[in-house]
């Protein structure tokens, strides 16, 4: 009896724990497949500044789809640049250091010297303050 | 002819304010020179520098602060991957 109890306990728990993880992965939502594509196919880089450019000359739609992406980035900076009591600049210069370490080998970022660089599986470049 | 050239000489010799005006003529004289010196060379050169331009975004930025917001900006890329 008590052994039935604690299964239906753990059981419940179980599928709580299950419905948590997939609200959780729901909440964070991946990267639109056309933001991704681009990434991956370097038409897109991430720059020092915490914001996305175009490498080249990019599509009307890519121009729209960046600055869409960069308005949102924007507004999150903005916001947890005032809750860190940081300026929106300071806080978007932190975020553009780690988004350039971040990116996958084969995607774009732009190096201290403005120039576009292919990521490779060494360290990116970067502006000598990030961390 | 020699009355003009012995009655500037004069004014300049005995002006109280020479001094200003003196001044004042030299500035003239320098801008001549330099407004002259374009003139002849047509327009002005710049050479771009052989280095590589190293673009100091937000040179006013400090590292310490750089540092204190690493963490939190993580959690925000993290937070919004969707747009990271």
């Amino acid at each position: 009896m008590k052994k039935s109890v604690l299964r239906n306990v753990s059981l419940a728990l179980g599928t709580a724990a299950l419905a948590l993880g997939g609200f959780a992965t729901a909440a964070q939502a991946q990267r639109d497949p056309a933001y991704a594509a681009a990434r991956a196919s370097g038409q897109i880089g991430e720059k020092m500044d915490g914001y996305l450019g175009i490498v080249g000359a990019g599509s009307s739609q890519l121009q729209a789809m960046v600055s869409d992406i960069n308005i949102k980035r924007r507004a999150v900076y903005a916001q947890k640049a005032q809750a860190a009591n940081a300026t929106l600049e300071e806080y978007s210069l932190t975020a553009g250091c780690l988004a350039i370490a971040r990116t996958a080998p084969g995607e774009k970022y732009q190096a201290p010297d403005g120039s576009w660089q292919t990521r490779t599986s060494a360290p990116p470049l970067r502006d000598s303050r990030c961390p | 002819m020699i009355r003009e050239k012995l009655t500037l000489a004069c004014a300049a010799a005995t002006s109280p304010k020479m001094d200003l005006g003196h001044s004042k003529r030299t500035t003239g004289a320098l801008l001549a020179l330099i407004i002259g010196s374009s003139a002849v060379t047509g327009c002005i050169q710049v050479n771009a520098p052989e280095d590589a331009i190293v673009i100091e975004l937000n040179i006013n930025i400090r590292q310490e602060v750089i540092y204190r917001l690493a963490e939190d900006a993580g959690n925000t890329i993290d937070e919004n991957a969707d747009i990271f």
